[in-house]
């Protein structure tokens, strides 16, 4: 909501009102990995994440996603892209998951081609770009279960 | 009526016109919901990195379609990317041009392509003066409340 000056919250520009973040009890102590090659999906998934009270990382390929890894931290929830340089989505699943990573890992993309071997490479999620905050939230619904 | 409650109709009125002529999706409405006070300029700030990369992917479209040989390959990748940023902001009617444009590159026809991209271009300048027009009122806004 955008607020003026004055403190006044400009209700027209709040247009449909906060609803959807409302619908999950925000889980604080959640992290989350954004593995994205694509400056505004970036942006746009890390504000998704915020919003709803998610600590997360941005990373740009699947390469830098075995790093982070690799240099010890882990995550509650990755959100992968798969076409990235360096290494895809697809490749980056497959070596998280035979690293032993349980994440939650949910795939990210346009290309429906690719979706069954997505799936296939160790996915638990798949969702259409571009990402919503409901389509988080269902997501999130799964991390909480298996939690 | 006073200056602010103008400007407030205004931008109601033009949001539903882009909304109305399909210039804008319901995706923009969802990164307008992201924006708050703590990210005041949220949407602005991701429209100008898509500004940013959509002049780029339109040079190297054009660049590419240039070619002695073209490589439609390559000429679909660039509108892939332009498909993805334009689905992601919102933009649908420059994406669905999109949508069109990979199926001239996976036809090889050189001359839709070509055709194509014109459309393209001239679709995105129109979206571009649209969004700025309405950032404008936006600053108006904000700065009518000083």
């Amino acid at each position: 909501m955008l607020k003026s000056k004055t403190g006044m919250e400009d209700g027209f520009l709040s247009s449909v009102g906060a609803g959807d973040s409302t619908m999950l009890e925000p889980p604080t102590k959640i992290t989350a990995l954004v593995v994205d090659d694509d400056t505004i999906n970036q942006m746009i998934h890390h504000r998704l994440l915020d919003n709803l009270g998610i600590r997360n990382q941005v990373v740009r390929n699947g390469k830098e996603a075995i790093d982070v890894h690799c240099s010890g931290k882990n995550f509650d929830l990755i959100l992968m892209d798969m076409e990235m340089p360096v290494m895809n989505g697809i490749e980056a699943t497959r070596q998280l998951r035979a690293m032993g990573i349980r994440s939650m890992i949910a795939g990210v993309s346009t290309n429906t081609r690719e979706r069954e071997n997505f799936m296939k490479a160790g996915l638990d999620d798949y969702q259409e770009k571009p990402l919503t905050t409901s389509k988080l939230v269902s997501i999130l619904h799964k991390v909480h279960k298996d939690g | 009526m006073d200056v602010m409650t103008q400007l407030q109709r205004q931008w109601r009125e033009h949001t539903a016109y882009l909304r109305k002529e399909g210039y804008l999706d319901d995706q923009f409405e969802q990164l307008q919901k992201l924006q708050d006070e703590n990210s005041p300029d949220f949407v602005a700030e991701v429209v100008s990195i898509f500004f940013d990369d959509s002049e780029k992917l339109l040079n190297n479209m054009a660049g590419a379609l240039e070619q002695k040989v073209v490589d439609f390959k390559q000429v679909d990748a660039h509108v892939h990317q332009f498909k993805g940023s334009s689905a992601s902001i919102g933009a649908m009617r420059v994406k669905n041009l999109c949508i069109e444009f990979r199926n001239h590159c996976e036809a090889q026809s050189l001359e839709e392509c070509v055709r194509c991209l014109r459309k393209l271009r001239y679709e995105y300048s129109l979206l571009k003066n649209q969004l700025e027009y309405l950032f404008k009122l936006e600053q108006q806004i904000r700065a009518a409340v000083v």
